[in-house]
């Protein structure tokens, strides 16, 4: 136990000189690397805007106020493309997903050295990278419009979905899959019968959990021009109409706390 | 004998049949409720995407050009640009982290409801939720307006949206942490900041780390889309790649970020291992 003595009694210090001094030097090492980090942001900052940001948020929020209301009849449209769009996207992704975790799943996967980490780079590969930029990708590809977004939000979810799932395989009850084989079951129905009641209550929670985070997504997915009320949002920013954009900022965040909210609900139902 | 017993006589009627599945939704109503919704549901979405085959057939050309382009990523011809990006969108990443993971550690002591009082719980809980509501790239195009372009506009929407996270999850922690042990340090004549420093800290400090390597790692994956909006980071660069179909730098970006990802990814699992 690290103690200090001073005036010949022994005093209790939570760490010894050491450690003390290591620690120390990890602080300053952190405090060095923020500080110049701050640096190369204070650097490349205008001061003048930022100094001059209290009027402008001012000033926006004195356009924005009262949001348009009559717009709303304009969102319909919009807010029914972006359900399609995470509803949709998150039910092409799982498609795709349950079988990569299948053989991501370090008890289900047919080989450990050649499929696995193939199937691991898919699930890293899509979810290193954000749905935003997919649209970017895939309207270069396929053009603009709702499919992009579909596309986009689908590919996004597998690798955050299959990894997921995977973690729920590998941790299931062997037993059962045990007794089922027993039984004298082919592989699939080991599969069937063993392994998939196992997983299906996490499987329909990632499925909610999934299609929630995806609701917030595809409502941003129009800036790039992938479809849903990010494209109003876009047109509006574009002519400064700002009693719009105030308008669709408060139906975006309805639609997120609706589905949270939802997603919330069924989870509890499930689990 | 069996009608003395209901567990018996439901074992009597199960006998004789064929043995079924049981349903994922056992009550009947509901399964087919949702069923036939469902149905419906995709049916009306299907007729209601616009879907121009003959683009999305010109496309696969490209397409399978861009998936080429990945076996001859280009990092060369435009090194400078994704060399500065790349910069930018790491010096953002670390600044608002420190930043955020600074500020969220006294939010998310006062939204835990066994610490707080109740108004400060309240406000710190308004705080986590308008966070979490708001997202990364909204937040990013207002405060491109308001403190125009450049990594600054960044910075901020990156450590915001690292206070709700990191806020909820301490929060979450702190509330099933073991009382027993703050009860002990507090009986021994502690001060607030004493109890927090010694009966709460070292509960959730393991949890903390991890989720902020965790948050760490979000925060670098969303620098990459800030600079759609002219929020500074590799966002720009890899937007006018792809509006010039410079795929092969565009694959380059890509890879560079899968690749420092990956390595956070193993960084933090390393970490998370050892604190734990």
């Amino acid at each position: 136990m690290p103690v200090i003595e001073s005036n010949g009694g022994q005093i209790w210090r939570r760490r010894d000189r050491t450690q003390t001094l290591l620690r120390w030097g990890m602080w300053l090492i952190g405090t060095a690397v923020f500080l110049y980090c701050w640096k190369q942001i204070s650097d490349a900052t205008t001061w003048f805007f930022v100094w001059d940001a209290p009027r402008i948020a001012n000033d926006i929020w004195t356009r924005a106020t009262p949001p348009k209301w009559e717009y709303i009849t304009q969102l319909g449209r919009p807010i029914w493309d972006t359900l399609n769009i995470a509803t949709l996207g998150t039910m092409i992704s799982l498609c795709i997903a349950v079988p990569v975790a299948f053989l991501a799943a370090r008890n289900t996967t047919p080989s450990r050295f050649i499929i696995r980490p193939l199937a691991l780079l898919i699930i890293v590969s899509t979810r290193s990278i954000n749905s935003l930029i997919w649209a970017l990708l895939l309207i270069a590809i396929i053009g603009p419009g709702v499919l992009a977004g579909v596309v986009a939000i689908a590919i996004r979810s597998i690798g955050f979905c299959a990894k997921l799932l995977y973690e729920a395989i590998e941790e299931i009850d062997e037993s059962q899959v045990e007794a089922v084989t027993a039984t004298g079951a082919s592989r699939w129905q080991v599969m069937a019968y063993g392994i998939v009641p196992q997983i299906l209550p996490a499987f329909a929670g990632i499925a909610v959990f999934r299609w929630d985070i995806n609701i917030r997504e595809s409502t941003v997915l129009g800036l790039v021009g992938a479809g849903g009320i990010g494209l109003q949002l876009q047109s509006s920013l574009n002519v400064l109409a700002w009693p719009q954009v105030s308008l669709i900022l408060l139906v975006i965040l309805l639609a997120v706390v609706i589905s949270e909210w939802v997603s919330a609900k069924v989870r509890g139902a499930i689990i | 004998m069996s009608a003395a017993h209901p567990a018996h006589r439901e074992l009597d009627d199960m006998l004789g049949r064929r043995w079924r599945k049981p349903h994922l939704i056992a009550r009947p109503w509901l399964r087919w409720t949702l069923g036939i919704g469902l149905a419906v549901y995709l049916v009306a979405a299907f007729l209601t995407i616009p879907v121009d085959w003959h683009r999305v057939y010109e496309g696969l050309d490209r397409g399978w050009q861009f998936v080429l382009a990945f076996t001859t990523p280009d990092f060369v011809t435009r090194f400078a640009d994704i060399r500065e990006g790349m910069i930018e969108s790491i010096i953002m990443t670390v600044a608002a982290s420190v930043v955020g993971i600074a500020i969220s550690i006294p939010i998310g002591l006062g939204a835990a409801r066994n610490i707080a009082p109740l108004p400060v719980y309240m406000i710190c809980r308004g705080i986590v939720a308008v966070s979490r509501a708001l997202q990364e790239i909204i937040v990013a195009i207002l405060l491109v307006a308001i403190f125009g372009f450049g990594p600054l506009a960044g910075f901020f929407t990156l450590s915001f949206a690292t206070i709700g996270f990191l806020s909820k999850l301490l929060a979450e922690d702190i509330e099933s942490m073991d009382r027993v042990q703050a009860e002990a340090i507090r009986a021994s004549g502690a001060s607030w900041m004493q109890w927090i420093n010694y009966g709460v800290q070292p509960q959730v400090m393991p949890r903390l780390i991890g989720l902020s390597m965790y948050r760490l790692d979000i925060n670098f994956r969303e620098s990459a889309i800030l600079g759609l909006v002219g929020a500074g980071g590799i966002g720009a660069t890899l937007n006018t790649a792809f509006d010039r179909y410079e795929y092969d730098t565009a694959a380059a970006i890509l890879i560079i970020i899968i690749v420092i990802v990956m390595g956070l990814e193993y960084l933090s699992g390393l970490i998370r291992g050892r604190v734990q």
